[in-house]
């Protein structure tokens, strides 16, 4: 192409004046909002703290989360040595709580994690390939669907059986389903547009559309969506433990702190009632995050 | 430009609807975006005034500021005289009864503008009966008039039918006779056969001029169609950022445009005579409203410009009796003549 | 997948199909494709859209055919057939006299070197996270091109269409405006250097100052390529400005088809004439007074029968509604057809010609 089409007006008027606003990327953009939001970042501020203390736990914490003394038993908070005071074995409970994080952390994380990426692929598939296919995913998802999500983790975890893995399994089958939902209905609204009929009118495969277009739309729905349920998937997972469905004691977790700090909640209330503090505010904060993720995403770029 | 030294496009008596320096601003990204920018004109029952532009000109904008019926961000300054009412400082309650009963609107998509879950005979009644108190077999009876009135066929079948049962331009029939069921006396029109297919298109421009001689309403017609504008309105405000950037008498504009905009649009609009590279398009694009040029804002684009339009922005002249236009070389001779094709597009017809 | 296929050629080289002389680029015999109705029209078995019923036309190298109609005609249905994008029930699509898909026709792949389309500018006809140098070249890299070579060719085009790569290549399609869009839209097709392009309602969204400026354009790129268009629009207007011959449409049938002076000049169906007749002036004193045709478009699931266009045709008779009129020759210019009754010697319409005047025309086939 030698000479191009000259009478292109809008270029050279363009051209003149340097653009004032500065470019940026949709997720450059996003984030910059997210940055610029003091409650989300109040969030994001709490929820590191609190994973970085679960990662380092066994360089940070006191004591040993394992070794009980009876005489050291429902020591109050603040008592000399136990800033937050004991567990009914004796135990610090700052050393319980911020190893229970790691576990109550790692079992709200990753089955949001697994059920995203399964959930996405196969949304994705029911909406761009329609039809047989869509009917199949979507019939099977409606299945799981309609059972309410504590009644399916409880269901799923029981039949499977107590343990770490068994939870993260069955949490993971819970969050599947609605994801895959937000999945489908975000790639069948992209499906529909012009430029994927353009995309396919170049000739382009329908794995390369869907890595191409569909993707970089549908990926800020499905990401607002599935971190959403990461205070949910919190609380079941602590609550699966509460119920003895998770691990087994003496690891710690959240859940079966609270569970096993029941019994002494006359005589120790403030201790009884931390484990079940901290579900509340990682829950509440990723909540939160989550909702201000939305809001930074939910504008044109 | 200040409002008080402006002369208004037409000052007689008789005027029902009276604009003086109307502007809105909107908010936007925190940055204050101004649509409109002091706009004038009066308006005359009987008489049909197009506000015609393209996207971003402001001209549904200032269309809806007039009845209030615009976003809560929108800041809109200046005073609306409707029938002596000051349109702009009523409160809610007011302003409602108005829009119901002396100012009615239609739109461009009417499955928007009907309720689809009930037939359209009780949506005509309902308006009549909310705002004129009488009872529903009356309301009824006047929604049958209605759609009489606006030629549907087989009215009182049509009655009972709901929204999604009629095709498009019946669509847009029920809701002129919506708009009309309480006899408005301004009818406010933003771009209601755009939409439309070329042969129902016509039927509807037609079923307009007619309810308008019958009832002798005021109406404001907001379309970026020339020829539109041509078939429907009296007077013609080509508006660009949210300015009239000329006003007159439909013909005369048609005939002679003032302004380089005008000229431009004249130019670059396809019609029946248009001949294979004869067609001279703006260059260009209309400017960003966030971000004006200072002075007149069709310079960037003009092929007329001078010094004087850069430094600041040209007031709306009067150039001829009932003609203005906002363009400092609207004097000049060969101004008025629009170039390549000649005026009052020869249409070949059978 | 076969070697690197040629779509990086600069435009220029390619020997150029306006300098073929008239031989058909495409030729289309009885394309037909219905869409099945979910639901059903009140239990009677299934209900079906018929969007494109049997029509046939040939596009000449480079030439421009025009396809006009109104909503529900299946024009845009048409467009997308001929690019399969959806497969058509029936009929027979033969690119330079070769079927695609067939035993020993041409593939998809060839078929979208061929030939490419330009969508109507909407915020859905551009990837809202891609820039212009992505979107423009995502074809060619599906295509197997190195990711450089497409950007380098993307700029090449975006130039091609005057939007200074510098400037636009790197930009997100909401920093364009409608105009620039578009032009964007037409590089997208260009890119893979198709020789017919399809044009679905490419300038039809877009302000009357820039949609002249596309128009423009597309006939430069016209001339300068070489390319054939199909140019669909419901603009009568602009079809009969950029077209050399022109095939109105109405309710899923070709009701008309010739070249464009004689079609607009000497309508032979009535809904050819009442269509060219709604016309708005532009005028204000030669208002129309009585508008052309009355009535709303019938719907496309269940058509009238016999002449589709019967329910609303001013000179309609029994027969128009017991037998289909066939597209026929009826004037003196052999490539002008149109199907309708009343130009057909001995139809059995009132307003039929003569079967002498008819036998001077030398209409061959004609129903006894």
């Amino acid at each position: 192409m030698n000479t191009p089409a000259t009478h292109a007006g809008e270029a050279p008027a363009r051209a003149v004046e340097p653009n004032k606003r500065i470019q940026r990327t949709y997720w450059q953009a996003a984030r910059r909002r997210l940055l610029h939001d003091p409650v989300s970042m109040g969030c994001l501020g709490i929820l590191s703290l609190i994973i970085t203390a679960a990662i380092l736990a066994p360089w940070i914490t006191p004591y040993d989360p394992y070794t009980s003394s009876i005489v050291n038993r429902l020591k109050p908070i603040l008592a000399p040595g136990f800033v937050l005071g004991t567990d009914e074995l004796g135990r610090d409970m700052l050393t319980r709580l911020i190893y229970g994080g790691r576990i109550s952390l790692l079992m709200g994380l990753l089955p949001i994690f697994i059920a995203t990426l399964a959930g996405s692929i196969l949304g994705i598939v029911a909406g761009y390939f329609g039809g047989k296919t869509n009917m199949v995913i979507m019939r099977v998802a409606d299945i799981f669907f309609a059972f309410p999500s504590v009644l399916l983790a409880v269901g799923l975890a029981g039949a499977l059986g107590a343990g770490v893995v068994n939870v993260l399994i069955s949490l993971s089958l819970v969050f599947i389903p609605p994801i895959t939902r937000v999945a489908e209905a975000a790639t069948t609204q992209i499906r529909a547009q012009d430029f994927v009929e353009a995309a396919r009118a170049t000739g382009a495969s329908a794995p390369r559309i869907i890595v191409g277009h569909v993707l970089t739309n549908v990926s800020s729905p499905i990401l607002t969506y599935s971190s959403s349920l990461i205070g949910l998937s919190i609380v079941l997972a602590s609550g699966l433990s509460f119920l003895g469905l998770g691990i087994s004691p003496p690891l710690a977790d959240w859940g079966l702190m609270l569970n096993t700090l029941r019994q002494s909640i006359f005589l120790a209330p403030v201790n009884a009632v931390l484990p079940g503090a901290m579900i509340l505010i990682a829950s509440v904060c990723f909540n939160l995050l989550s909702d201000g993720l939305r809001a930074a995403m939910d504008v044109k770029p | 430009m200040s409002a008080g030294d402006h002369t208004p496009v037409d000052g007689n008596a008789g005027t029902f609807l009276s604009v003086r320096n109307l502007s809105v601003e909107f908010q936007s990204e925190g940055m204050p975006l101004r649509a409109i920018n002091g706009v004038d004109f009066d308006l005359h029952l009987g008489e049909t005034l197009c506000f015609l532009g393209e996207s971003g000109s402001g001209k549904t904008v200032t269309m809806r500021s007039l009845v209030q019926l615009l976003p809560p961000t929108a800041r809109i300054g200046g005073k609306v005289w409707l029938d002596g009412i000051d349109v702009l400082t009523l409160d809610a309650d007011r302003l409602r009864a108005i829009r119901g009963t002396q100012v009615s609107m239609i739109f461009q998509e009417p499955m928007t503008a009907l309720d689809p879950v009930f037939t359209v005979g009780h949506q005509i009644a309902e308006v009549v009966v909310c705002h004129e108190g009488v009872s529903w077999s009356t309301g009824r009876a006047r929604a049958l008039e209605m759609l009489e009135l606006v030629q549907v066929p087989s009215a009182r079948r049509r009655l009972d039918a709901y929204p999604h049962e009629l095709s498009g331009g019946l669509r847009q029939r029920v809701m002129i006779a919506l708009a009309l069921s309480c006899k408005p006396k301004l009818l406010l029109a933003d771009e209601p056969t755009t939409a439309l297919d070329a042969t129902v298109q016509i039927q509807i421009l037609l079923l307009l001029r007619e309810l308008q001689r019958e009832l002798g309403m005021a109406t404001i017609f907001v379309t970026h169609d020339l020829g539109v504008a041509c078939e429907i309105s009296d007077r013609v405000a080509v508006m660009y950022a949210g300015r009239f950037v000329e006003t007159g008498a439909m013909a005369e504009v048609i005939d002679g445009p003032r302004h380089p905009y005008t000229i431009g649009l004249l130019n670059s609009t396809v019609h029946a005579g248009s001949e294979r590279g004869k067609l001279a398009p703006i260059p260009g694009a209309p400017p960003d409203l966030l971000d004006m040029p200072p002075g007149c804002a069709f310079a960037p684009r003009c092929s007329r410009v001078v010094a004087a339009c850069a430094e600041r922005v040209p007031d709306l002249v009067e150039v001829a009796p009932g003609r203005s236009a906002r363009c400092p070389r609207t004097g000049d001779p060969g101004i008025s003549l629009p170039g390549p094709t000649p005026p009052g597009f020869p249409l070949p017809r059978e | 997948m076969n070697a690197t296929p040629a779509p990086v050629d600069p435009p220029g080289t390619v020997a150029t199909d306006a300098a073929a002389g008239g031989r058909p680029i495409l030729r289309v015999s009885e394309l037909r494709k219905y869409f099945r109705l979910r639901g059903g029209s009140g239990g009677v078995g299934p209900a079906y859209v018929q969007a494109v019923d049997d029509i046939s036309f040939t596009v000449a190298k480079g030439e421009t055919l025009g396809v006009v109609g109104e909503s529900g005609c299946g024009k845009s249905t048409t467009a997308r057939l001929l690019m399969r994008l959806i497969e058509p029930d029936d009929g027979e699509i033969l690119l330079d006299g070769r079927d695609v898909g067939g035993r020993d026709g041409m593939s998809l792949r060839t078929l979208r070197h061929n030939v490419q389309m330009v969508f109507q500018d909407s915020y859905s006809s551009l990837n809202p996270r891609h820039t212009m140098a992505e979107e423009v070249g995502f074809g060619l890299t599906a295509q197997g091109v190195k990711r450089a070579e497409a950007r380098r060719r993307a700029n090449e085009v975006l130039e091609f269409v005057g939007l200074e790569p510098a400037i636009f290549a790197d930009r997100y399609p909401h920093e364009l405006s409608g105009g620039q869009r578009q032009r964007v839209n037409v590089a997208r097709a260009l890119a893979l250097n198709p020789r017919l392009l399809l044009l679905d309602e490419a300038v039809s969204s877009l302000d009357k100052s820039v949609e002249a400026q596309v128009l423009n354009l597309l006939i430069e790129i016209k001339e300068r390529l070489g390319l054939t268009y199909v140019f669909i629009s419901h603009d009568l207007n602009v079809v009969r400005f950029i077209s050399d011959r022109v095939l109105v449409m109405y309710l899923g049938k070709v009701v008309e088809i010739g070249p464009v002076e004689k079609v607009y000049g000497n309508p032979g169906h009535p809904y050819t004439r009442a269509l060219i007749a709604s016309r708005l002036s532009m005028d204000p004193r030669r208002r129309l007074d009585a508008a052309p045709v009355a009535g709303d478009l019938p719907s496309p699931i269940n058509p009238p029968s016999g002449c589709r266009f019967r329910t609303r045709c001013p000179i309609a008779e029994p027969v128009c509604g017991s037998r289909e009129p066939l597209l026929d020759r009826f004037g003196a210019e052999p490539a002008h057809l149109a199907a309708c009754h009343a130009l057909v010697p001995g139809s059995g319409h009132g307003q039929a010609p003569d079967r002498e005047a008819g036998s001077a025309l030398e209409t061959g086939g004609n129903p006894p």
